[in-house]
């Protein structure tokens, strides 16, 4: 949810409670006010009943509420002293037409008086507002009233949250296309609000910190690369030395030979994980024109004995010359570890190597789909085989992120497809 | 032959010693850049393989010091780095070669024959064995005056066996140096198995003096019988 829709539904959502709770509040007021005022009309009524009745006995006559908005009681003594002024809301038929009569709600003081001995019951009765009706008013002009605010809110909502966040959106937008190692600005956006700038400050020092690990990291693996490789080199040629010797001991030979091709494991490693952090600092940035079409039949001629001896056959098509600018070496390691790829993994049949239009597509059978999100990451081996350095798909990646080409893996009729778009 | 190593890691150093001293060349050693120079100017090498990084000084600077005075000693540098420039940079400078370390034996071996063939054409464009003689630049085998047909491969296998004799060549150094040396998964290299097969019978079927023998799981090594 967007922060603005937020704060909207927040403020919706506590208006409609102050409101409501105001709406209620408001009506028994305005109840009590209204039935204040009628309640001292009535009492002015009555002393002038009392006044005008003494004058007129007529008035006396009137027992019910058909003629007028009072009606007279004589009753005993004793019952009038009982009547206390009470004054009451209460239903009264009136007559709305020839024999139709409709209830409507009146107030009602009921009262006694005493006129020349004798003692009479008074009731005054007073219309009263339709309390239905004030509900409903009252109801739907709150609403109005509730719509109006929010609209209000939501109009300045937007115009001012836009205005006041735009730096915030900014600064997100920046930070959403930065990448570790290769965006040389950090995020920057001019703002004199204290919040943002402090958030500008935090994310540069963080970004500052990463950056300076990141770095560093990469420097460590390639001087430790780099260390390694003499040690490596002294291990390898004192074993070879060491089996020269004793080639007529077959046992120790066998031993040693394990340990050896151990160690050249390790030399492929080391050496992979040079290439990967030289391609990584950008240490080859020699361009030239080089034809896929070429390299990509060199690298099939080399795998060929490979390929042969594993009962692996190769299908190649090209559809044109594609001629790519970038650094040959890499080129060479790029479609050379992509069909490594295909040919070390695959049992037997046929890897279908092609060359279209700005593409070169190598499919090799497989049994299942290999997990994409982690396919290009450094040691990631699928299907169990430990091999191979497991770095080499990450130097594809490499050297395709190096040179803005796109790389992509489908699995589809039981193929894998690696396919690499060149720009 | 004389060989002078330069190279400051010491076991490293007598690694190659004792290797070219297999091969019957006469081998002097320099640990840092002035005792290098010093030797240098004062005797002729037929090859000197020389590390990059030395105490006292770079082996490019050498290199540079050793070619301005008009010495044309062959010149193979070790160096562990990979680094394209310093390759180009190398062989610009007037190096013959340049092998990353770490390296096998047979290849530092092949590399410093392959130079030294390359500088004193004469008589040294066939290796001979027995009564089996490789014509490099021809790419030819005759074993008793008699042609064998090889492929590309075979050719290059047996050229490199031959520039190794009596020594060991693991699976992983044949695979580097006659398939390429992108070798970065093909760890599986019993493929090369057949080839070594095809080039045995050939050379048994013309009673050749020489046979590849297998060391136990290791590699190969060619034998004069």
């Amino acid at each position: 949810m967007k922060l603005l829709n937020q704060s909207i539904a927040i403020i919706s959502a506590s208006l409609l409670a102050i409101v409501g709770l105001w709406g209620i509040v408001f009506y028994y007021n305005l109840i009590a006010e209204i039935k204040q005022g009628i309640d001292e009309s009535l009492d002015n009524y009555r002393k002038q009943i009392i006044f005008q009745a003494h004058k007129d006995t007529v008035l006396l006559k009137q027992v019910n509420f058909n003629e007028g908005f009072y009606a007279i009681q004589e009753i005993t003594k004793e019952e009038g002293i009982e009547i206390k002024d009470k004054y009451v809301d209460t239903l009264i038929s009136i007559p709305k037409g020839t024999g139709y009569y409709e209830s409507e709600s009146f107030r009602m003081l009921t009262t006694a008086f005493e006129d020349d001995g004798y003692f009479y019951k008074l009731r005054v009765i007073s219309s009263m507002v339709e309390k239905d009706a004030l509900i409903n008013h009252t109801f739907r002009n709150l609403l109005l009233l509730y719509l109006l605010l929010i609209i209000c809110i939501v109009v300045i909502n937007n115009i001012v949250l836009r205005r006041v966040w735009q730096p915030f959106y900014r600064l997100l937008r920046q930070l959403k296309s930065y990448r570790l190692g290769q965006t040389k600005k950090f995020p920057l956006v001019r703002t004199n609000t204290t919040e943002f700038i402090n958030l500008q400050n935090a994310v540069q020092t963080l970004l500052q910190s990463s950056n300076a690990s990141y770095e560093q990291q990469k420097e460590f693996i390639s001087n430790a690369a780099h260390e390694l490789q003499t040690p490596l080199a002294i291990i390898l040629n004192k074993l070879e030395l060491f089996v020269e010797k004793n080639a007529h001991k077959e046992e120790v030979i066998s031993d040693i030979g394990g340990t050896i091709v151990i160690v050249e494991r390790l030399v492929r490693l080391n050496k992979s994980l040079l290439l990967l952090s030289k391609i990584e600092s950008k240490q080859f940035l020699d361009r030239k024109e080089v034809s896929v079409n070429e390299v990509l039949q060199n690298s099939i001629d080399e795998l060929r004995d490979l390929a042969e001896h594993k009962g692996l056959l190769f299908s190649y098509k090209e559809e044109v010359n594609l001629i790519v600018n970038t650094d040959p070496a890499l080129a060479e390691i790029l479609i050379n570890n992509l069909l490594r790829n295909a040919v070390f993994h695959t049992k037997s049949g046929l890897v279908e190597v092609c060359i279209t239009d700005h593409q070169m597509i190598v499919q090799n059978p497989g049994a299942q789909p290999l997990n994409k999100d982690v396919l290009f990451n450094r040691f990631q081996r699928q299907g169990g085989k430990t091999e191979g350095t497991g770095l080499g798909l990450s130097i594809v990646k490499a050297i395709c992120d190096l040179y803005g080409f796109d790389i992509s893996y489908r699995f589809e009729s039981q193929k894998h497809h690696f396919c690499v778009t060149f720009r | 032959m004389k060989i002078l190593v330069i190279e400051d890691e010491k076991d490293l150093q007598q690694n190659i010693v004792q290797s070219l001293e297999k091969e019957q060349y006469i081998v002097e050693t320099a640990d840092h850049f002035w005792a290098a120079y010093d030797k240098i100017e004062n005797y002729k090498y037929d090859c000197i393989l020389l590390d990059i990084m030395l105490p006292q000084g770079n082996g490019l600077d050498l290199l540079k010091m050793l070619r301005k005075t008009g010495n044309t000693d062959n010149v193979i540098i070790i160096s562990a780095k990979n680094a394209l420039e310093d390759k180009l940079k190398g062989l610009d400078l007037g190096a013959d070669d340049y092998l990353t370390k770490p390296f096998h034996l047979a290849e530092l071996n092949a590399r410093i024959k392959a130079v030294l063939r390359r500088k004193n054409a004469d008589g040294l464009n066939t290796i001979s064995s027995g009564n089996l003689a490789l014509y490099i630049s021809e790419r030819k085998l005759l074993i008793d005056s008699q042609e064998i047909p090889l492929n590309r491969k075979e050719f290059d296998i047996l050229n490199y066996f031959l520039f190794n004799k009596n020594r060991l060549i693991t699976k992983t150094a044949l695979a580097e140096h006659v398939w390429g040396d992108n070798i970065d998964q093909a760890d599986n290299f019993d493929f090369i198995y057949s080839q070594i097969k095809n080039l045995r019978k050939k050379l048994q079927n013309a009673d050749a003096d020489v046979e590849i023998e297998a060391i136990y799981g290791v590699g190969y090594r060619l034998i004069e019988k």
